[in-house]
């Protein structure tokens, strides 16, 4: 099951030398449960991604999303159930999962004194692999500087500059550069569009894309919803520490809610299946509507319409409805 | 060896300033001594009858008025005393920075392993402190030659030896601690490098506190005992070393297994 694959000096020389092949979800956690002393972090998560998948995480502040992330980075240890990135235990062998692991943080600190073109090359140097040739290693590093100074580029990066003098949004730059100049098989990307102006998000996703269409993974996670919604082919809602869904985007938002817009008097005290009403001024009323169609239809009958809409609601606002009444 | 480069790197200007006024306090209490060497034959009296704490800085066995005696007290304060607080804020720092600072997400997210970064953490810390030893030994050996004294090379090199032991072992203590803390640690290690100096000044005032020796560095650093007998006391030295390993396990056990937060 387990095969070790070394692409030592051949193809693209900076990508994880030790990933399997035959494993076709690139992270599979089982059960995996995470408690700070009493505190909870995340209970239970099973969940897959597939090999080039464009993966959404999407949750609140608190839901566990980060707790999930630096479990997958074995940055923090499991108090239960299984983590596997290529099919390997992300404890046991977190380095050779790393190796091939690109990871944006929400909030990138760097070393203080560091111009970023230093900061990008302590970050290659770490990825170098001290068991291969001279060669291999030089190959690699001209690879990662090469992949570096086009990322720079396409984000507007001055590499001379130093990393305490950037502001956030620049900061934040640095840290994608990072993620991303070693060619990585799999980018866990946490809250990655936070600080950047919108023209630099949507550079920020062409990249993504084109790294996707090239075969790497990637596992979004964000409470921007629209993010998901627009770049995620699947995804998952974690709320409380428990995965409440998983399916593709599409199917995640078309459960049969509608958002209702009337613009007349209607008596809608009897109509079930209605969802966060809003009542603006006399005659106009907003609700998110999931029950049958003819009793809608009846209610709307009786009273006096002058105007009626009927649209699907977007992902983000059933998840923000949906979490602010916690009854998903 | 990339990480204990770039610790290096990082730890170079405290290194540089730490060793500057370490270098410079030492070159001046050595410059002192010419001038002082008639004083200290009259004061000496005045020193012998201090009662408890003559023997708490161990003048009652040595004679200030000797360059040896000299420098056992006057420099080993100030390098002991320097020396120690650099060890003590070079070893307490040195884990809990990655968190303190939130460069921990960055450092062990690249496939690093856990060992590696507390070795070579290690070693940066070593090297720090023998480097900063170094040039200290080598200012405080020109100057004694530029003040026209005879250069006690054994004296010298056995009390520069002890506190070098002494920083290590305050280092690798600290260095321990700092595997439990994610936040602070300045004014733990500086706390132990103060209360080690203050045990051995009781270990010496009084007899029923001699014990206390076996717990603090500074034991075995005392120029009295070092300047008679010519040696250092090796059991006091054995104690501290293993104290220093302890440290050491404690920093390896404790890294490889805690949670590492941002």
């Amino acid at each position: 099951m387990k095969e070790t694959v070394d692409q030592e000096g051949k193809g693209s020389p900076a990508q994880g030398t030790y990933l399997e092949e035959s494993v076709p979800e690139t992270i599979s956690l089982k059960g995996l449960t995470k408690y700070y002393g009493r505190m909870r972090g995340i209970e239970g998560v099973d969940l897959t991604v597939d090999r080039g998948e464009f993966f959404g995480f999407i949750g609140p502040n608190g839901a566990g999303k980060s707790t999930t992330i630096r479990l997958l980075l074995g940055l923090v240890k499991p108090t239960g159930g299984e983590a596997r990135i290529f099919g390997m235990d992300v404890e046991k062998d977190r380095e050779k999962i790393l190796s091939a692991v690109g990871y944006l943080p929400a909030e990138a600190s760097f070393y203080p004194g560091m111009r970023v073109k230093d900061v990008l090359e302590l970050s290659a140097g770490l990825r170098e692999k001290s068991d291969r040739l001279k060669s291999d290693r030089l190959k690699i590093a001209k690879s990662c500087r090469e992949t570096a100074g086009e990322l720079c580029g396409r984000l507007h990066l001055d590499p001379s500059r130093k990393v305490e003098e950037l502001s956030f949004g620049n900061r934040k730059k640095v840290a994608i550069v990072c993620a991303l100049q070693h060619n990585p098989k799999l980018l866990i990307l946490d809250e990655p569009t936070s600080g950047l102006d919108p023209l630099m998000q949507k550079e920020f996703f062409e990249i993504l894309r084109e790294r996707n269409q090239a075969g790497t993974t990637i596992f979004l996670s964000s409470h921007i919803l629209s993010e998901v919604q627009h770049n995620c082919t699947r995804a998952a809602i974690i709320r409380e520490g428990r995965i409440i869904a998983c399916d593709r985007v599409e199917a995640l938002y078309r459960t049969g809610i509608k958002r209702v817009g009337i613009h007349g008097r209607v008596d809608l005290s009897r109509l079930s299946g209605v969802q966060d009403l809003q009542r603006i001024g006399e005659e106009t009323l907003n609700f998110l509507y999931g029950g049958e169609m003819k009793p809608l239809l009846a209610v709307l009958a009786k009273g006096e319409v002058h105007d009626l809409t009927m649209t699907e609601p977007d992902l983000e606002e059933m998840f923000l409805h949906d979490f602010q009444e916690g009854n998903t | 060896m990339k990480i204990l480069k770039h610790e290096l790197r990082q730890g170079r200007t405290a290194c540089l300033i730490w060793t500057a006024i370490i270098t410079f306090l030492m070159i001046v209490c050595i410059f002192l001594f010419p001038e002082m060497k008639g004083e200290m034959e009259e004061v000496g009296d005045i020193f012998a009858s201090m009662g408890s704490f003559t023997a708490a800085f161990g003048m009652d066995r040595l004679n200030m008025g000797t360059l040896v005696g000299f420098y056992g007290i006057e420099c080993g304060n100030v390098l002991g005393l320097g020396g120690a607080f650099f060890a003590a804020l070079t070893g307490v720092s040195m884990l809990a920075k990655e968190e303190r600072n939130g460069t921990v997400e960055f450092l062990m997210t690249h496939p690093v392993s856990r060992v590696r970064v507390v070795t070579q953490k290690l070693i940066a810390a070593a090297v720090q402190i023998l480097f900063l030893n170094l040039i200290i030994l080598c200012f405080s050996l020109l100057s004694v030659a530029l003040i026209r004294e005879l250069i006690p090379w054994k004296e010298i090199l056995l009390l520069h030896l002890a506190y070098f032991l002494l920083q290590l072992e305050l280092a690798g203590l600290c260095f321990g601690i700092s595997a439990f803390l994610r936040r602070g640690g300045v004014g733990v290690g500086l706390g132990l490098a103060v209360m080690a100096y203050f045990l051995n000044l009781i270990a010496n005032l009084t007899e029923k506190a001699g014990f206390l020796r076996y717990v603090t560095p500074f034991a075995y650093c005392e120029a009295a005992q070092i300047l008679t007998e010519g040696r250092l006391n090796f059991r006091l030295v054995l104690v501290g070393m293993v104290f220093m390993g302890i440290g050491i396990a404690a920093a390896y056990i404790r890294y490889c297994r805690k949670d590492l937060m941002a």
